[in-house]
C-alpha cells in the first residue's frame, strides 16, 4: 500500500493553532517566572495537587496530637485548647498552629489546582473521572474545616457553628429546626462535642478515600511533592505558627452574639456572604457552582477530540510498552484473541483515552524503517498513522532548502511551531511530543539527510498529557524503551531539545536558530557521515 | 537567574505565601454584629388548636373499635392544626408579623420558629403577640420595658403550658407586664 494516498493522509500534522485565552496567557507567564525562581523541579505550580495530599498529611499529623488532649463537653472542650495552646506552646501551641494554617493551605492550593487545570482544560474528555470526583471532594474539605473550627468551642467556634446551623435549617427536609438546641448554654449539650469531634476523624477518613478515588484512573499520579518544596511549605508553616501562632478568641458565651470576629476566611467566607445575602441565595450559589463544575467537563468544547488510538493485532506482539506509557490507563493487555503466537494483545479503554497517541510513539511496530507494504503500528492514531507521518516528513524534509536543514516536531499543547516553518525548516505538530518514535529521529537524519532534529513540547514537568516530556526525555536519553539507536548517539550534536509553552515562542525561536548556527559548523551531514564510515 | 538572587525569590515567594495565609487566617476582622445592637431570638415550637371542635364518640363508633383504641379517650378531634400567627412589637411599632404552619403533611404537627431579629441596643419596651386558634384576637399577649444590651442575646421563648411567653436572657427589667392567657 502506498501511504501517500489519501487513505492513509494524516490531517493535523502541521498545524498546532490554537486560541489562547487572556487567562491561560497569564497564567504561562506566571509560572515561567516561577520556573526562573524554583526551577521546573520545584515549581510549586506544578505540584498543586501533590501540595494538597503533602498539607493533608499535615493536617492530620497535627490533628491526631491534638486530638490526644482534647476534651468534649460544653466548658471542657475550650479548656482543653486553651490548655493545649498554652500550657505546652511548644509543641501543642505549634501543633494547633501548624493545624489550622496547614488546613488554610490545603484550601488555597486546592483552588489553586481547580482554576489551574481549568484555564488549561485539563477536565475533559478522559480527564472528566477527575475533574468530577475533586468536586465532593471540596464540600468535604470545607465540612471538614468548617467542622474543625467548632472544636475549641470559642467566640468564632459560636459563630461559625449558629451560622452554619442556620444554614441548614433553611434547607425544607428537617421537621423542624436545629438551631433552637444553640439558643443558650443551658441547653447546648455535651453529646454535641462529642459528635463533632467523631465528624472530625470521620470526614478526613472519607476525605482519603475520595482522594485515592480522584486519581485511580491516571497512572503514575504524583502525590508527592519534591523534598526541597515540601520542605519549603513545612518551613514557611512552621515559621509563621511561631510568628502568629492560633489562639482562641475567648469562650463561646450563648447569652452573648459574637461581634468583632477574627474570622478565618478561607473557610467561613459563606458566613459573613449569609449575613448580607441570605442562607437560600449562598445555598443557590453553592450548589448552582458545584452543579455548574460538574457538568463542566461535558460543555461544548471548542476543540474536539481527534478520534482515538486504535490496536492493529497483526502488528501487535503484546509487549506491554504502551500499557507502561499511556498516563491515563487507557491501555491494558489481556489474552490473545487470535491465532498469533504471542500471548497477550493491547487494548484501548475508548472511554479514558484522550488520543494523545503516547502509546503509538512507544509502539516498537511504530519504526519508519519498514516497507511500505503493511506499514501499519501495533497501536496508532486513526487519523495521524505512522505511514501518513513517515510520508509527511519525506514530503517536508524533500522541500527543504540551504543548509542546516532542519525538522521540528512539537506538541499541538505547547508553543506554535507552525510559526517556525522557513526555508530550511519543516515542522511537524503531534498531539504530545512523545508520540513521536525515537526511529523517527533517526529516519531523520540518516535517511532524509536532515541536518538536524530539534524537538520541542510543553515546559519540563508540566506536559499537557502529563508524562508526554518525560518520556520523551527519557527515550531520547536511552533510558526508556524505545531507545534512540546507538548510530544516533553519536549524533547527539544533530538532535535539538528545548521545551517551550506557547509563552515561550521567542525563546523556542531563538534556540531553534542557534541550533542550526551549531549544526553549520559541524562538517558532514549524518547520513553522508555514515555513507563514508560504511 | 542567579543563584543568590533565585533565593531571594524563592525566600519572597514563601514570605508571600505565609503573609496570605496568616493574614487571612483571621484578617479583616469581622463586624457581625454592629456595635449598638443587640439580637432578639425568636425561637418557640407550639401546636395551634384543632381546627375544628371536638366531639365525643357516639356509642356505635366506639363499638366498632378494638378494645385497646377505646383507652385513648372517647374524644374525636379533625385531625389539622390552626395557624399560629406571632407578632412582635417594639416601642408600639411592629418589629415583626409571621403566620407559621403547622407541620406534618396534614398540618397536625407542631408550628415552628426560629428567627433573628437585630434591634438598637438601649430601653425598649417589647410586646409579643400569638395567636393559635381560627379565631381573630390574640390569645397570648406579653409586654415587658427592658434594657438591651449592646450584643446581648434576648431569647423570646414561648410555652403554652407556662402562661404563654418567656423573655430569657433580659439583662435589667424595669417593668413587666404580663397579661398571659387571656
Amino acid at each position: 500500500m502506498d501511504c501517500r494516498q489519501p487513505c492513509c493522509k494524516v490531517t493535523p500534522l502541521t498545524t498546532s493553532k490554537h486560541t489562547e485565552s487572556v487567562a491561560r496567557k497569564m497564567l504561562l507567564r506566571f509560572e515561567g517566572i516561577l520556573n526562573k525562581i524554583f526551577g521546573n523541579d520545584l515549581n510549586p505550580f506544578y505540584y498543586l495537587g501533590a501540595l494538597g495530599f503533602f498539607f493533608f498529611w499535615v493536617v492530620a499529623v497535627s490533628g491526631a496530637y491534638i486530638y490526644i488532649f482534647y476534651d468534649t463537653g460544653v466548658k471542657d472542650a475550650f479548656k482543653s485548647v486553651e490548655s493545649l495552646t498554652h500550657e505546652q506552646p511548644y509543641l501543642g501551641g505549634i501543633m494547633r498552629s501548624l493545624h489550622r494554617y496547614a488546613s488554610d493551605a490545603l484550601i488555597v492550593v486546592m483552588m489553586l489546582h481547580l482554576l489551574r487545570e481549568f484555564i488549561l482544560g485539563r477536565y475533559r474528555g478522559a480527564r472528566w473521572f477527575a475533574w468530577f470526583t475533586g468536586v465532593p471532594l471540596i464540600w468535604l474539605i470545607f465540612t471538614a474545616g468548617i467542622n474543625g473550627y467548632w472544636m475549641p468551642w470559642d467566640t468564632l467556634a459560636q459563630y461559625s457553628t449558629v451560622a452554619a446551623i442556620e444554614w441548614l435549617d433553611w434547607l425544607p427536609i428537617f421537621n423542624e429546626p436545629m438551631s433552637p438546641a444553640f439558643i443558650s448554654q443551658e441547653v447546648l449539650n455535651d453529646r454535641f462535642f462529642s459528635l463533632i469531634s467523631f465528624a472530625h476523624v470521620t470526614i478526613p477518613v472519607l476525605i482519603l478515600f475520595l482522594l485515592w478515588v480522584h486519581i485511580m484512573r491516571i497512572s503514575y499520579p504524583v502525590v508527592n511533592p519534591r523534598r526541597g518544596l515540601a520542605l519549603g511549605m513545612l518551613l514557611a508553616l512552621l515559621v509563621l505558627a511561631l510568628i502568629k501562632p492560633a489562639l482562641s478568641q475567648g469562650p463561646a458565651d450563648m447569652g452573648i452574639e459574637p461581634s468583632n470576629i477574627g474570622i478565618d476566611w478561607f473557610y467561613l467566607f459563606i458566613f459573613p456572604l449569609q449575613d448580607s445575602w441570605s442562607a437560600g441565595r449562598v445555598w443557590a450559589l453553592t450548589v448552582g457552582i458545584s452543579v455548574l463544575l460538574c457538568v463542566l467537563p461535558w460543555l461544548p468544547a471548542r476543540k474536539k477530540q481527534i478520534p482515538i488510538a486504535e490496536v492493529s493485532l497483526k502488528n501487535c506482539n503484546g509487549c506491554r510498552r504502551c500499557v507502561a506509557d499511556c498516563p491515563y490507563e487507557a491501555v491494558v493487555t489481556r489474552p490473545r484473541t487470535d491465532s498469533l503466537r504471542f500471548q497477550e494483545e493491547a487494548v484501548v479503554i475508548a472511554d479514558r483515552c484522550v488520543s494523545c497517541g503516547i502509546c503509538a510513539g512507544a509502539c516498537p511496530s511504530s519504526t519508519p524503517f519498514r516497507s511500505d507494504e503493511g506499514y501499519v503500528s501495533g497501536i496508532e492514531m486513526p487519523s495521524m498513522p505512522m505511514a501518513g507521518l513517515r510520508a509527511a516528513m519525506t514530503d517536508d524534509l524533500a522541500k527543504l532548502k540551504g543548509d542546516a536543514r532542519v525538522i521540528v516536531f512539537g506538541c499541538d499543547n505547547a508553543a506554535d511551531i507552525g510559526k517556525l516553518r522557513g526555508e530550511g525548516v519543516a515542522v511537524m505538530s503531534l498531539p504530545c511530543t512523545a508520540m513521536l518514535p525515537p526511529s523517527f529521529i533517526e529516519y531523520a537524519l540518516f535517511e532524509n539527510q536532515a541536518d538536524g532534529v530539534f524537538i520541542t513540547g510543553c515546559r519540563e514537568n508540566d506536559c499537557y498529557h502529563r508524562m508526554g516530556g518525560l518520556w520523551a526525555t527519557q527515550r531520547l536519553a536511552r533510558e526508556r524503551e524505545p531507545r534512540l539507536r546507538g548510530r544516533v548517539e553519536r549524533e547527539r550534536e544533530r538532535i535539538g531539545l528545548f521545551w517551550a509553552s506557547s509563552a515561550d515562542f521567542r525563546e523556542l525561536a531563538k534556540e531553534l536558530e542557534s541550533f542550526r548556527a551549531s549544526l553549520r559548523g559541524l562538517a558532514v551531514a549524518p547520513a553522508e557521515a555514515d555513507d563514508r564510515h560504511l | 537567574m542567579a543563584k543568590p538572587l533565585q533565593y531571594i525569590s524563592q525566600g519572597l515567594f514563601y514570605a508571600l505565601f505565609m503573609g496570605v495565609i496568616g493574614y487571612f487566617s483571621t484578617l479583616p476582622p469581622y463586624t457581625h454584629l454592629p456595635p449598638d445592637e443587640t439580637l432578639i431570638k425568636l425561637s418557640f415550637r407550639h401546636a395551634g388548636q384543632h381546627v375544628g371542635e371536638c366531639r365525643e364518640r357516639t356509642p356505635e363508633e366506639l363499638a366498632k373499635m378494638p378494645e385497646y383504641q377505646r383507652k385513648g379517650g372517647t374524644k374525636v378531634c379533625p385531625r389539622g392544626r390552626s395557624d399560629v400567627v406571632v407578632e412582635l412589637e417594639m416601642d408600639g411599632k411592629r418589629l415583626y408579623h409571621e403566620i407559621l404552619r403547622p407541620s406534618g403533611l396534614a398540618h397536625s404537627s407542631n408550628a415552628n420558629i426560629y428567627r433573628r431579629i437585630p434591634v438598637k441596643a438601649g430601653v425598649h419596651t417589647l410586646k409579643a403577640r400569638l395567636k393559635d386558634h381560627p379565631g381573630d384576637d390574640f390569645n397570648y399577649v406579653s409586654e415587658e420595658t427592658l434594657t438591651l444590651a449592646p450584643g446581648r442575646i434576648l431569647v423570646i421563648d414561648f410555652k403554652a403550658a407556662t402562661g404563654g411567653f418567656i423573655f430569657r436572657n433580659k439583662n435589667i427589667t424595669t417593668k413587666t407586664q404580663s397579661e398571659g392567657n387571656k
